[in-house]
């Protein structure tokens, strides 16, 4: 018995085991970035999730925390998974406050929450799991889907030019901000790590692969074939900065986009509050 | 001797803490004062605390301002009721008529320890103030009808998840932007059936500045007992009045509990004696998916759902007589009723002295609770008067509840009002009065 136990999985421990195994289709990219994030908390020391509150809204990637991670999670609506971080964070400066969410859910009907949590530079940490698509409802054109991509909702290929979150989130003062996909493992979980070390707002964007919704739609209803995919087309953010933009076309620009050090929005106020008190003792 | 209450929050490392010591510190201080001060308003305010104490945390608690006469705006009656209840967290974004109360909170929270922001919409103010509830702080946003639309969303994640938090809807002329710095009574039925789905809540409907103060207060402490959010029902005139208005040395608090045993949901119709805290390693699941009383999600068992919401619906519907609040004047004898709600009632108050002196006796119910609706009550009244005239600043709202419940040879007369804020002057509800009278 006492093997057994030692070859259990790194991340069962911080696993509801009630819920398991989890809802994700054959070949999704969700559990990857569980071992990612899971793997980064340990890594910085942590023995459980005790002292994080993780928040998620709607979506596959929503799931990841709620209802699997053995920690305080907040799964609330659609997109809104930000402004209850904020709320939480703000009564709750000790806890390590991470949101987790879909393409759609932060950069489709939650992006101003996305924004305005970047320009206040919120200290909590984002994971955002792109999977360039509406993949929980069936399929519908998400704003990261590729020009020209047919999806159940445009059935004659997407008419409209996906969103680069990560270039919203550095205009939007993060504090820092990266992205990576779910090929690159290591990166994830170190970016992850640096993510949760910083002051202020920090961003990860994870480029995910969707077969089953996703992939089949553009000739790649394998994980393995996306993950080939990601591998093949992803240009370092270094590199990218010198490459002409035809050459640029279709490819991933993976890297960190922003690491600053500025104040967050809890030193801010709690300045603002002891210039408060300094002025009523006089 | 008691202002810190829930201590400073950036620099405690555990606000719930924080508030168990000033606690036990309130409480020593209670005996003290018990022992060696007779004043009986003291001593009273101690007995209600003992008394209560056994079922929930009741504290009578000094207010965060001097006691005494004020000549205060509606909305900033408001604020200062927040404030005395306990609220720490304030989340809203600028609206006529309810910005008085963001911007009163904003001065005042950070030297109160608290938060004040504003968010970048109602939605994301209703997220926040979830967000702080759970996090242990007492939280609150206040909102106008276009809003007041927006927060409907987060208004039913409060409902499933049973965060205890107050909304504040100064009602305005709708729907759409409609008059927005003008007065009306609309929103009753948003405020019952706003979000989706079955559920109960309730809302309360100050008509004066003093109870801008004394119900925003009753809203915390209720929130708190159900866990679940409050609606308080203010208007473009209630809020923006100014009058006097008297603040007591205490008031009546329930305070925020922690419960660490699950389950840390309504299960059957018991509500759980307080909110399981976060950062304690007690892995609270939080979803606004349907789920069972630990927090786990069910998404598709019937039961489990059924179960839930009938929990959540029970809680409220179990207790309605106890939640109704009205105020009942001469509804035993009288020609016709009156029943009205918010600044409409002000006028009728006055209406039914031009009725008496023309020899009309008017039972009048002014209704303090609008939802859960005092059924009993204006049945009682309907089956006296036999004619009951219903003054609201809509096209028939409370009149749709009043027809409901009133029995079938009952004559029942909506008195409507809309548009350009104008208040029912005396006259007019006096004249209908008169029209409508049984004699």
């Amino acid at each position: 018995m006492k093997q057994l136990s030692d070859n259990i999985h790194f991340a069962r421990k911080h696993l509801r085991e009630e819920v398991l195994p989890s809802p994700f289709c054959p070949g999704c990219g969700c559990g990857t970035l569980t071992n990612c994030i899971l793997k980064a908390i340990e890594e910085l020391g942590y023995k459980d999730l005790r002292e994080f509150v993780f928040c998620s809204g709607i979506g596959c990637s929503s799931w990841i925390p709620s209802p699997h991670f053995k920690a305080d999670t907040l799964h609330v609506t659609h997109g809104r998974s930000l402004p209850v971080a904020l709320g939480v964070k703000l009564v709750r400066p000790e806890l390590r406050v991470v949101v987790l969410g879909g393409d759609g859910d932060m950069a489709g009907i939650g992006l101003n929450h996305l924004v305005q949590a970047a320009r206040r530079n919120l200290d909590i940490t984002t994971i955002m799991v792109n999977n360039m698509i509406y993949g929980m409802t069936g399929g519908q054109i998400a704003p990261t889907t590729p020009f020209g991509v047919k999806t159940s909702t445009t059935p004659l290929g997407s008419f409209e030019y996906p969103l680069d979150v990560s270039r919203v989130m550095v205009a939007s003062g993060a504090s820092y901000v990266a992205r990576w996909t779910t090929f690159h493992v290591s990166q994830v979980k170190e970016a992850v790590k640096k993510a949760l070390g910083k002051e202020g707002f920090s961003f990860v964007e994870v480029v995910s692969q969707c077969p089953a919704i996703f992939g089949r739609r553009i000739g790649m209803d394998e994980g393995g074939r996306m993950l080939q995919w990601f591998r093949d087309n992803s240009v370092p953010v270094s590199k990218a900065k010198d490459a002409e933009e035809k050459l640029l076309a279709g490819k991933l620009i993976v890297g960190e986009f922003a690491d600053i050090e500025k104040p967050g929005l809890l030193r801010n106020l709690s300045e603002l509050r002891q210039k408060v008190t300094e002025v009523e003792k006089q | 001797m008691y202002s810190s209450i829930s201590g400073d929050l950036a620099e405690s490392s555990c606000a719930s803490e924080a508030v168990h010591f000033t606690n036990g510190l309130a409480y020593l201080l209670f005996f003290f004062v018990f022992v060696f001060c007779k004043s009986n308003i003291i001593r009273k305010g101690l007995f209600s605390q003992f008394r209560s104490s056994k079922c929930r945390a009741i504290l009578t608690r000094l207010t965060t301002v001097d006691p005494g006469t004020y000549f205060w705006q509606g909305n900033v009656a408001c604020a200062e009721g927040a404030l005395a209840a306990g609220c720490r967290f304030f989340a809203g974004y600028p609206i006529t008529p309810a910005n008085e109360i963001a911007e009163w909170m904003s001065r005042r929270m950070p030297s109160l320890g608290g938060v004040c922001i504003q968010m970048e919409d109602e939605i994301a103010s209703m997220g926040a103030v979830i967000g702080a509830s759970w996090g242990g702080v007492k939280s609150m946003t206040a909102t106008s009808g276009p809003g007041f639309s927006l927060m409907q969303e987060n208004i039913g994640l409060a409902i499933m998840t049973e965060t205890p938090c107050v909304v504040v809807d100064v009602q305005r002329v709708g729907p759409s932007t409609g008059q927005a710095t003008k007065c009306a009574q609309g929103d009753v039925m948003q405020a019952r059936w706003g979000t989706h789905g079955d559920h109960e809540i309730i809302v309360l409907a100050p008509n004066s500045v003093q109870e801008m103060f004394s119900l925003t207060i009753k809203a915390f402490n209720l929130a708190e007992q159900y866990r679940t959010p409050i609606i308080l029902l203010s208007d473009e005139i209630v809020s923006h009045l100014r009058e006097r208005i008297d603040i007591p040395e205490h008031v009546d608090v329930v305070e925020r509990r922690e419960t660490l045993q699950p389950p840390f949901f309504t299960s059957g119709d018991r509500v759980p004696e307080g909110m399981p805290p976060l950062g304690k390693g007690l892995s609270v699941s939080v979803t606004g998916s349907s789920h069972d009383s630990t927090g786990i999600r069910a998404t598709v068992d019937p039961e489990i759902h059924r179960k839930l919401v009938e929990g959540l619906v029970l809680k409220i519907r179990r207790d309605k007589s106890r939640l109704v609040d009205f105020e009942a004047i001469g509804i035993e004898q009288c020609d016709i009723g009156a029943i009205s709600f918010g600044c409409t009632s002000r006028a009728v108050c006055d209406a039914i002295e031009i009725a008496g002196a023309r020899g009309i006796r008017v039972g009048h119910l002014r209704l303090r609770t609008i939802w859960p609706f005092p059924d009993e009550k204006v049945r009682q009244l309907a089956e006296i008067a036999q004619v009951v005239l219903v003054p609201e600043m809509s096209l028939g709202q409370v009149y749709l509840e009043v027809e409901r419940v009133a029995p079938e040879n009952t004559k029942i007369v909506p008195l409507c009002k809309i548009g350009g804020g104008l208040m029912f002057t005396p006259e007019e509800i006096s004249s209908a009065i008169l029209q409508n009278a049984a004699r």
